[in-house]
């Protein structure tokens, strides 16, 4: 295109969009036809591109998680198998093919890892949650977390969430939520059947553990299948069940 | 002197339930179980009509669980006089109603009376599907057999005494309760009387949209003028289109596209009435959505509400409220408070922001939410939740603004009535 012809484009568009924008500017406000400005709700609290709050610990990262995983929170949320009541109020209304939808912008999402805070607990303490992580205790029927969240922890296609880049108090309250049923899964839960095995120590441990590890940006979830469950779990072999 | 008043307040209940018990046989013969009506249920016209009525009846939304199997109960419906369950309607044989006949249906939907001839309680809103007609009950019944049954055990209520006295219903029934069908009105078009019909009937609005009184009844003169809907902390809207009504100036397009699509460019459904949309009135067909809108449009105007000057003076609250408006709401619901169709609703002449008691407004600032998933608004747009960004006193200056901005001309709400609401269970 010759310098002359883009120059008028130019203008003609500028023609044509001056009139608009001047009545929007004293008129209605312009908003944008985007994922992005549909879920304000979401990125209140969760960020713009799914950080969290490293800081606080309270709103989790949701950048980078597997989207199957995503979306499956928002349906245990509506189904109350999640219980947080802001979060309940939230997603109530969703439809499956929206809850998709916004799984998948988080889940696309890219931002670098920051540090968050873990309580100062001793040696022995970080190297029983390290086992605990990667090695399980077999004497208690504990399998490792790396044994389904994947070898470097960071999750697994399409629906196993990653444990590192986590604030130790999210860590450590999910466990925690899983022992008093206030987070649950499909039948059956096994994530439930591993934190009735957990102490309370062993809980602090691995989350501690799990928080100290550093993260590179481009880390990304395991493939799919490149992992085999050592529990039964609903979650990965019975597929969603419409309601 | 409370305790003085409540024991006064409990022995004249009990009084007026002996008078009550002697006037009105207490409870009713049972009745027998199915009788052979089983073949005219089967009829898939009758079904498919049974099917849309549950929908405007919004059944599902009470017997439905969170999570749970659709009609196979388990909900409580909280209650200022305790939680009471909303019972399993699949046509399960011991939990459901697969013992049941029709003739037991239609006492329960007509006359409040459950197949054991016991009084049901008025969560379940028999005060509104009495007008329901015999043949609109038969195709409910048809439907709901359908259903697949679920072995579901229904709850009890927890009522505090002494309102768990079946004797206070006998009160309650006699004070409040007359049953009797939708009587057409010969003077209106077919078509009011259709929205009539729907709005007094299945559509049970009244149920919400009118303010009780302290023993949850319904006044008899007043409909849809408008009030707090018990233990749910939220401002069901007066639904008058004409002067000083909650909905003055809505055509029947506007009442349409929110019934229809969840938002009109008059305003927007949200908390309650979002779900009322998403299940219930979105489905129904073009027709009875104008006939309840030409119905809606016959309300009476309301006297002119008083003026909104508190002994207060809200200047520094409003102007607060008016740089935290500029700065965190005007660029989606316009600095003039316009809104934008069908993206974010308009807050000047809102009647769930100039609603007398405020809460909707302050509820809506603390908790955010997206607008109703329709057929016609699939991707909803949403608003942040501002209860970690704003103090109680933010929320409330942002809120008297918004009340008071515009013309609204609504008063001021105070800082510890945010305080309350931030605290009120989300359900």
């Amino acid at each position: 295109m010759s310098l002359l012809s883009s120059a008028c484009l130019a203008l003609a568009i500028l023609a044509a969009a001056l009139p608009t924008t001047v009545v929007r500017a004293t008129d209605a406000p312009t908003v944008p036809d985007t994922l992005k400005q549909r879920i304000a709700a979401c990125t209140a609290c969760h960020g713009e591109h799914g950080e969290g709050t490293p800081e606080s610990g309270f709103f989790p990262r949701l950048a980078g998680k597997p989207a199957g995983y995503l979306a499956r929170q928002i349906r245990n949320f509506q189904d109350g198998l999640r219980k947080y009541a802001p979060m309940e109020y939230t997603v109530r209304g969703l439809t499956p093919e929206y809850m998709h939808e916004i799984a998948e912008y988080f889940a696309a999402q890219r931002v670098p890892y920051e540090h968050s805070p873990v309580p100062r607990i001793s040696k022995a303490m970080l190297d029983r949650g390290k086992t605990l992580a990667t090695e399980g205790d077999p004497a208690r029927k504990l399998p490792a977390c790396a044994a389904c969240h994947g070898t470097q922890l960071t999750g697994v296609e399409p629906d196993i969430p990653g444990l590192v880049g986590l604030p130790y108090d999210y860590i450590s309250a999910q466990l925690g939520s899983w022992r008093t049923h206030t987070r649950a899964m499909v039948a059956p839960d096994c994530m439930a059947t591993i934190a009735s095995r957990l102490s309370e120590a062993d809980i602090t441990a691995v989350s501690a553990w799990l928080a100290t590890r550093q993260v590179s940006v481009d880390a990304h979830a395991q493939p799919v299948g490149s992992v085999t469950p050592p529990l039964a779990c609903g979650v990965l072999g019975a597929k969603e069940v419409a309601r | 002197m409370k305790w003085v008043l409540r024991i006064f307040l409990a022995l004249l209940v009990l009084a007026i339930a002996g008078v009550a018990w002697w006037l009105f046989a207490q409870r009713q013969a049972p009745l027998p179980p199915a009788e052979t009506t089983a073949a005219k249920l089967q009829d898939p016209q009758l079904i498919a009509r049974g099917a849309y009525l549950a929908t405007i009846g919004d059944c599902a939304g009470c017997h439905t669980a969170q999570g749970g199997k659709p009609y196979a109960g388990g909900r409580s419906l909280p209650t200022p006089f305790g939680d009471v369950p909303a019972p399993n309607l699949t046509p399960d044989d011991a939990t459901g109603l697969g013992q049941w006949s029709f003739d037991a249906f239609w006492r329960a939907m007509h006359e409040g009376v459950g197949r054991d001839g016991h009084s049901l309680y008025p969560a379940f809103p028999y005060t509104s599907y009495t007008k329901v007609s015999r043949q609109d009950a038969f195709a409910l019944f048809a439907y709901l057999k359908t259903l697949p049954p679920v072995r579901s055990e229904n709850g009890s209520p927890s009522l505090r005494f002494p309102y768990d006295l079946r004797a206070s219903l006998a009160t309650w029934r006699a004070l409040y309760f007359r049953p009797g069908e939708y009587l057409a009105d010969p003077k209106q078009s077919d078509e009011w009387n259709r929205g009539a019909y729907l709005v007094q009937g299945l559509g049970h609005c009244n149920e919400c949209h009118v303010a009780r009184d302290n023993l949850g009844g319904m006044p008899k003169n007043s409909t849809l003028t408008g009030g707090q809907i018990p233990a749910q902390n939220w401002y069901a809207p007066d639904l008058s289109t004409r002067d000083h009504g909650g909905l003055q100036g809505w055509s029947t397009g506007d009442i349409v596209a929110l019934l229809k699509t969840g938002q009109s460019s008059k305003g927007a459904a949200f908390g309650p009435m979002a779900d009322v949309v998403m299940q219930s009135t979105q489905h129904m067909h073009d027709g009875d959505l104008r006939a309840i809108a030409v119905y809606l449009q016959s309300l009476p105007p309301r006297p002119a509400p008083g003026k909104g000057d508190s002994p207060l003076d809200a200047s520094a609250l409003l102007a607060d409220g008016a740089k935290l408006y500029a700065t965190q709401c005007a660029s989606c619901h316009g600095k003039d408070g316009q809104g934008i169709t069908g993206v974010y609703p308009p807050l000047a002449g809102n009647a769930s922001v100039t609603e007398p008691s405020g809460i909707n407004a302050i509820r809506i600032v603390l908790l955010g939410g997206f607008a109703p998933s329709t057929a016609a608004h699939p991707r909803p747009y949403s608003m942040p939740p501002f209860a970690q960004q704003l103090n109680d006193r933010d929320v409330a200056a942002v809120v008297s603004y918004v009340r008071h901005a515009w013309g609204n001309g609504a008063r001021p709400v105070m800082e510890r009535d945010v305080a309350t609401y931030r605290h009120t269970p989300v359900e």
